[in-house]
């Protein structure tokens, strides 16, 4: 029977919103009156509300993670996945002791590592070697077992020549090489890791994944890793674990948790549009998509190779000085696959005047979007910097497969773009 | 206890609330090593890239007791106990900058390692501790200033002579520490929700000087004002410290006494609430 070797039971992780500081004696005090004294509970922990961040909740207390319940088998490479703010950082701070929970426990088997970040503790004035053993002993190790693993380190990060520079004078590749490496040889049966990958250039990259495969299915160690890379989870990972809005929703082998994480991704493409106003200058009151001249609705199935026009009507409160527009199309993962702006066609709208109610056209070139399901969000804002507005999956839209393209097979689905290519033969 | 604890032993059980006496020791000891780092990156980082380099630690100390001599002892005219008066005012310097450095520099220790603390667990006190060993080394080196001023005015035939309390340094030296570890950690925990605390420390240090016999001896204070004076648990310290090198002071075992107890309980109290406050500053701070 396989030993299990990280057990979590119904965890829980409340945080405080908005104004932390303000009226802290008197709640301290209002809530060590009901607690301690009259021994109810805390009036300041509601129960029941979730981590949705698009609707605005009654109380200040925001459950992160609820009702958390898993167990993860030694030796599993186990791919924690979900959107932003689905509660993936916050399990990562409990599991690696950084912060603690709020109800509930977690067991732990064998050693534990974690790195959400490489190079904790790097100080820029001590020389490389310095440093390995610095941040080798905060992540836990002992002196002497950096000592004997010192050449493997240096030998890993491929800074042999600079070792003893202080690492101030290193570019920041080779500090994050060095930073790596000393985490790689750490000596613990778990470990945890997250987005770290997401440095470092291509080849070194390759080389962390590589360690962590080895880590994982080599040493048979278990290996908690979190990723908005689909890809790296599917090469690295043996299970998966899905987090939404703070709750668990799928556990199951790697492959499956990523349709899972990709569908209910999708899902969310076909809710209604959420508005957001940041400052009360500037408000899109109506917008329109068509195709071929004709408006149509979200979901609309869209034919390869056809091109959108957006029209929108912006009413202005204020006199703004260069409006600026944006549009992010989103694939079903959640990945940004374009994103367009005014500038893109040297078009800007400088000093609009207040009460002025503005159509702004803006037409697409052809989508060569692999065929999938697409969302966009629009965005409003000044001189593409401040924001004034926006709209989040103001429109979603299914690509279809098209005699834009004349061959007779399906695109293949994990490609990103079309790029249309003419073709030419001749003898010699 | 849970009925699983039973069927499997845990190595690690994560839980929100924990015995508020549950110190964890044993981590401690683990990271042993880590506190030697800590050391280590202090002292060398100090510094790297100063010209004068270890000399520092001795000029801050000699300029504060020339300003100290020339406006409290050549000015105001302060009775030195017929102790010359740069060694009266240099050891009173030495023993409170430790006690200083130790207290200000705990006391900060959540707000300077956030960055640290959010990233990765190793037991929080190993940061204070290693705060107050680095201030160890300090203390040490300018000693040894102290030292050599007191074999400097010894060959002048200067008035003054090492008693037999110099049995209870290592006492005192533990003493200071510990009460400037506990008092830095109360106030570092509580700084993490109330920021104002902050500001008290750096001015209200300054102030408690004055209220400690580092400038003047207790045996000068105004009656009325003694039993005050002597309140003020680095008082005894103090005096013990003065007395135990230069001959002079009021030293007392009831003094002494007084101080060990006063820096336990703060000591303890400071450890308990830090444990409580660092497994969640990371959500407030």
């Amino acid at each position: 029977m396989e030993e299990t070797a990280i057990k979590v039971e119904n965890l829980a992780k409340a945080y405080q919103i908005g104004q932390i500081g303000t009226g802290t004696v008197s709640r301290d005090f209002e809530r060590f009156w009901a607690t301690k004294i009259r021994k109810k509970e805390d009036p300041f922990l509601k129960i029941g509300e979730t981590n949705d961040r698009s609707t605005k909740g009654g109380s200040d207390i925001v459950w992160s993670l609820k009702d958390i319940n898993f167990e993860i088998n030694q030796g599993d490479a186990v791919g924690i996945i979900g959107k932003n703010g689905a509660g993936k950082s916050t399990l990562l701070k409990l599991l690696s002791r950084v912060t603690s929970p709020t109800l509930g426990e977690i067991k732990i088997k064998g050693r534990i590592a974690s790195l959400l970040e490489v190079g904790t503790g790097f100080h820029p004035e001590l020389s490389g070697r310095e440093n390995i053993y610095l941040n080798g002993a905060i992540l836990g190790m002992r002196k002497k077992e950096i000592t004997r693993k010192l050449d493997e380190i240096i030998d890993f990060s491929g800074v042999e020549r600079y070792v003893d520079t202080p690492v101030k004078r290193y570019s920041s590749g080779m500090y994050v090489r060095l930073a790596f490496a000393v985490a790689a040889h750490l000596e613990s049966e778990i470990l945890i890791v997250d987005e770290v990958l997401a440095v470092g250039d291509a080849e070194f990259q390759k080389k962390c994944l590589g360690k962590m495969g080895d880590i994982s299915k080599g040493e048979g160690r278990t290996v908690l890793f979190v990723s908005h890379n689909m890809a790296a989870v599917k090469n690295l990972c043996t299970k998966g674990i899905v987090l939404e809005n703070g709750k668990v929703v799928y556990t199951g082998n790697a492959l499956e948790s990523i349709d899972y994480y990709t569908d209910i991704f999708s899902q969310t493409f076909t809710d209604l549009p959420i508005r957001k106003s940041f400052a009360n200058r500037a408000e899109i009151t109506t917008f329109a998509v068509s195709v071929n001249n004709r408006i149509v609705q979200p979901g609309v199935t869209v034919l390869l190779g056809r091109k959108l026009k957006i029209n929108l009507t912006v009413l202005l409160k204020d006199f703004i000085d260069d409006l600026s527009v944006a549009i992010d199309v989103i694939d079903k993962h959640g990945e940004l696959m374009s994103h367009l702006t005014n500038e893109d066609d040297g078009f800007y709208m400088f000093k609009l005047k207040e009460n002025d109610i503005r159509n702004i056209e803006i037409e697409t070139s052809e989508l060569l979007l692999i065929p999938g399901l697409y969302s966009m969000n629009l965005w409003l804002g000044i001189g593409q910097g401040e924001s004034l507005y926006e709209i989040k999956n103001f429109f979603s839209f299914v690509i279809e497969q098209s005699d834009f393209t004349k061959r007779t097979k399906a695109l293949p689905g994990h490609s990103k773009v079309y790029l249309h290519s003419s073709w030419k033969s001749q003898d010699l | 206890m849970d009925k699983d604890n039973h069927d499997e032993d845990w190595d690690l059980v994560i839980k929100g609330h924990s015995s508020l006496f549950d110190l964890k020791f044993n981590d401690l000891w683990r990271y042993r090593d880590l506190l030697l780092m800590f050391v280590k990156r202090d002292f060398v980082s100090f510094y790297k890239q100063t010209v004068l380099g270890p000399l520092w630690f001795f000029i801050q100390p000699i300029f504060t007791t020339i300003v100290f001599t020339f406006v409290f002892g050549n000015l105001a005219g302060i009775s030195t106990d017929g102790l010359p008066q740069y060694l009266f005012y240099l050891s009173g310097i030495t023993a409170w900058n430790y006690f200083s450095d130790c207290l200000t520099k705990t006391s900060t220790v959540f707000r300077d390692n956030a960055s640290i603390f959010g990233k990765v667990y190793f037991p929080r006190l190993i940061m204070p501790l290693s705060v107050v060993v680095s201030n160890l080394v300090r203390f040490g080196v300018q000693l040894l200033l102290l030292i050599c001023m007191m074999v400097y005015f010894g060959i002048q035939g200067a008035n003054f002579h090492v008693t037999y309390a110099i049995l209870f340094f290592p006492i005192l030296v533990i003493l200071m520490a510990l009460l400037g570890l506990g008092a830095g950690l109360i106030i570092t925990a509580m700084t993490t929700k109330y920021r104002d605390l902050t500001f008290l420390v750096t001015f209200g240090v300054q102030l408690l000087m004055y209220g400690t016999t580092v400038i003047y001896p207790l045996s000068a204070a105004p009656a009325e004002y003694k039993r005050i004076i002597e309140l003020n648990p680095m008082t005894g310290i103090i005096e013990a410290f003065r007395y135990s090198f230069l001959g002079k002071g009021e030293f007392t075992l009831w003094s002494l006494g007084y101080s060990s107890i006063f820096t336990l309980v703060v000591l303890i109290l400071g450890i308990v609430i830090f444990n409580k406050t660092e497994k969640n500053f990371v959500d407030t701070i």
